[in-house]
């Protein structure tokens, strides 16, 4: 009897055990948020106090001030007035209809997120490039934190630092950063082995080739990378905003709950227009910067 | 003269993961496919031995899969072979540490790549200085110098362009101006004018030769063009299967191929572009060494020919027959032509002149063409049949082939 069972239902382990299993887990890992929570808290604290200042910087200043800047920065990276006008255009829009101090919020943390996101990936895709070993080690963790839902990884990151921006910026950048870690890597492998036998033959020590020539020409892969990582971390905005990143999700959460169809099409609406802002701005300088290397394809 | 610079003793590189544990299958002689096909290793050198001298365009010369390639990147180590020692100077290149071995990079050999290997995001300038900026030379020094190289290869005013702007034949010049612009004084020529067509190519070689007759580098030039190779080398060795077939030089290669495989390579080699005169001329003869007529009779009278050369202090003056001598003899004193007023002024070739500028000379003379250098030293005499047996040889050679082939069928 017990052998047809077996073959007819899957062998399964006893409840009991699995509870036991569960229990077991959870209750280590609150012993360890409980005893280590505050140590690890700390360690983020610069972070923080960087994340609030950014975001009193945003929000104080006057809104004709921030829109100067940001103008600045979209026609000096992009040298296009098309470009420039079309983001003074967007940030009026947004401002009207009421959303500039959710979307002010939400470019803080998403500025901020890129930085870190730029500031740990270009190192790690560095190091996956230069040893296979790394890569083999790496890639599967990155598989995991593209494919795991995010709401998973909520969950221990709550449990450890507790509701608020930096537990919401540790989960954007776990799900925005693989791209840029992947195109790095992937980037300085495809970079042409004679130019890089050149540099060797004349002498260049592993360092000067990195930053003399896999840096440089595995660029354009690198900026498809970041640019990745910048939609990847706006997409991320709405579900932050279950664990307390205040911004553009929380109304967009509000309107889920709610039924506001509206309010939900209007905030979407600006987390579209903040990321296609972010990727024609990202693409153009790329563009801009590497004019000369796409020649060389061509030829 | 010739000062060795470069000795390569017992070479080998096997590829492969456990490379040593081959090395015995390698040293018994056991053939690359056999070894390829048991342990999956690819013997890429296999016992290469080479001494190359100072100042010489050295080339070497093989087909695809040959290890050329491999060769010339065991010079500066961008390849580290399994075994063997290569000494440049008293370095042996093999034992030298990371630091060492940039130091060495850095001053004693430069490299020119196929495909150039130029920096597409750095200017053309910048490329040509690349191998100053890598040893922290200032940037004033830097582009003073490189803009002087640039000069030298043709390219001035070109500094500020991309390379992408420019064409091949230009790129190739920034990488030959960036291999000169580190005054290292070994030059790795790799396949440096395979990609470049051919009327560009020939103009480059032009442009190499010109330049090493000026800068006498020790050049390592590795190709898979044989005319090429017999043009610009000094000496040439041959490298199949990563073996050495042959080294020597041009005419060596041409006349006395070592084994079939050289044969085949050379058979269809232009002889009449490639040896010259000094190779194919008889040693000198039936040179007149006095002014008296009566003596210069009695001379040629022991000689076979009805003809001679005339020399005076040294120089030469041109063709007297046999006849015209007696004949001036038999006049008065007085009256009689001195031997170089008789001499007819003749053709003359150098001894560095192709056999196809020499034939129509050889041709249209009465008389075989003495070979005289500048200087006017007499060293030989280049005859229509030396020729014509030189330059028939090879197409007899594979005209017989032909014949055997039709037989077979």
């Amino acid at each position: 009897m017990a052998s047809e069972s077996w073959l007819t239902q899957f062998p399964e382990m006893e409840r009991a055990d699995l509870v036991a299993i569960r229990k077991a887990l959870d209750g280590a890992y609150r012993d360890f948020s409980r005893s280590y929570g505050e140590v690890i808290e700390a360690v983020f604290d610069p972070l923080l106090y960087f994340l609030v200042w950014f975001e009193k910087l945003l929000l104080s200043s006057p809104w004709w001030v921030v829109l100067t800047v940001v103008v600045g920065l979209v026609y000096g990276a992009s040298r296009s007035w098309k470009l420039s006008l079309g983001v003074v255009a967007s940030f009026l829009a947004i401002g009207y209809f009421g959303m500039w101090e959710n979307t002010m919020r939400t470019m803080s943390i998403i500025t901020v997120c890129t930085l870190l996101s730029i500031a740990i990936g270009i190192p790690v895709g560095i190091w996956m490039a230069r040893s296979n070993r790394a890569r083999s080690i790496i890639t599967p963790i990155l598989d995991i934190m593209q494919t795991m839902p995010a709401f998973v990884y909520l969950i221990p990151v709550v449990m450890l630092l507790g509701i608020g921006k930096v537990p919401g910026v540790i989960a954007v950048v776990i799900y925005a950063i693989p791209p840029v870690i992947r195109l790095t890597d992937l980037g300085i492998r495809l970079v042409d082995k004679e130019v890089l036998e050149a540099a060797a033959a004349y002498g260049a020590t592993p360092w000067q080739r990195l930053w003399s020539v896999q840096l440089p020409l595995a660029m354009p892969t690198i900026m498809a990378g970041i640019n990745q990582t910048i939609m990847m971390a706006l997409a991320m905005v709405v579900i932050a905003s279950m664990i307390g990143v205040k911004g553009l999700g929380q109304p967009v959460l509000k309107s889920i709950t709610n039924q506001y169809f509206t309010m939900g099409l209007f905030n979407g609406l600006a987390i579209v227009a903040l990321a296609i802002m972010f990727d024609r701005v990202s693409q153009a300088y790329a563009r801009r910067t590497q004019r000369h290397l796409g020649g060389a394809q061509n030829a | 003269m010739l000062e060795p610079q470069i000795r390569i003793e017992g070479l080998y590189k096997v590829f492969g993961d456990r490379a040593q544990s081959v090395m015995p299958m390698v040293k018994q002689g056991r053939s690359k496919d056999e070894i390829l096909a048991e342990t999956g290793h690819a013997v890429g050198l296999n016992d290469i031995n080479l001494t190359i001298n100072k100042g010489e365009i050295f080339v070497v010369m093989g087909l695809s899969g040959s290890g050329k390639s491999t060769l010339i990147r065991h010079f500066n180590r961008l390849i580290d072979p399994t075994a063997g020692r290569i000494m440049v100077d008293d370095v042996d290149v093999v034992e030298l540490n990371a630091k060492e071995l940039n130091q060495f990079r850095r001053q004693r050999m430069s490299m020119v790549f196929q495909n150039f290997g130029l920096m597409p995001h750095r200017t053309v300038l910048e490329n040509v200085a690349y191998g100053l900026a890598v040893q922290g030379v200032d940037k004033v020094t830097r582009r003073d110098k490189a803009s002087q190289w640039l000069d030298t290869v043709g390219l001035a005013g070109y500094g500020q362009q991309y390379p992408s702007q420019l064409s091949g034949g230009q790129q190739q010049r920034v990488g030959l101006a960036r291999a000169l612009c580190t005054d290292a004084d070994i030059l790795l020529m790799d396949e440096a004018f395979s990609a470049l067509d051919p009327l560009i190519r020939s103009e480059m070689q032009d442009q190499l030769i010109e330049l090493q007759g000026r800068l006498h580098k020790t050049i390592i030039f590795i190709t898979h063009d044989l005319d090429e190779a017999l043009r610009i080398g000094d000496r040439i060795a041959i490298l199949k299967d990563g073996k050495l077939s042959q080294v020597g030089r041009p005419e060596e290669i041409l006349l006395n191929p070592a084994d079939d495989y050289v044969e085949a390579f050379v058979r269809d080699v232009n002889r009449a572009r490639v040896l010259t005169a000094e190779v194919v001329m008889k040693p000198p003869a039936l040179r007149l060494t006095t002014e008296n007529l009566d003596e210069a009779l009695k001379q040629m009278r022991g000689w076979k020919e009805d003809y001679a050369y005339v020399f005076y202090e040294d120089k030469y003056q041109g063709v007297v027959t046999q006849e015209a001598v007696e004949e001036a003899c038999a006049l008065s004193d007085a009256t009689a032509p001195t031997l170089h007023d008789m001499a007819e002024e003749g053709p003359t070739v150098q001894p560095d002149t192709v056999l196809q500028d020499a034939l129509p000379i050889t041709l249209e003379s009465e008389y075989p063409v003495p070979v005289v250098s500048e200087s006017g030293e007499y060293s030989g005499t280049l005859s229509k049949r030396d020729m014509a047996e030189i330059l028939a040889h090879s197409n007899v050679k594979s005209e017989d082939k032909s014949a055997e082939d039709i037989a077979a069928e």
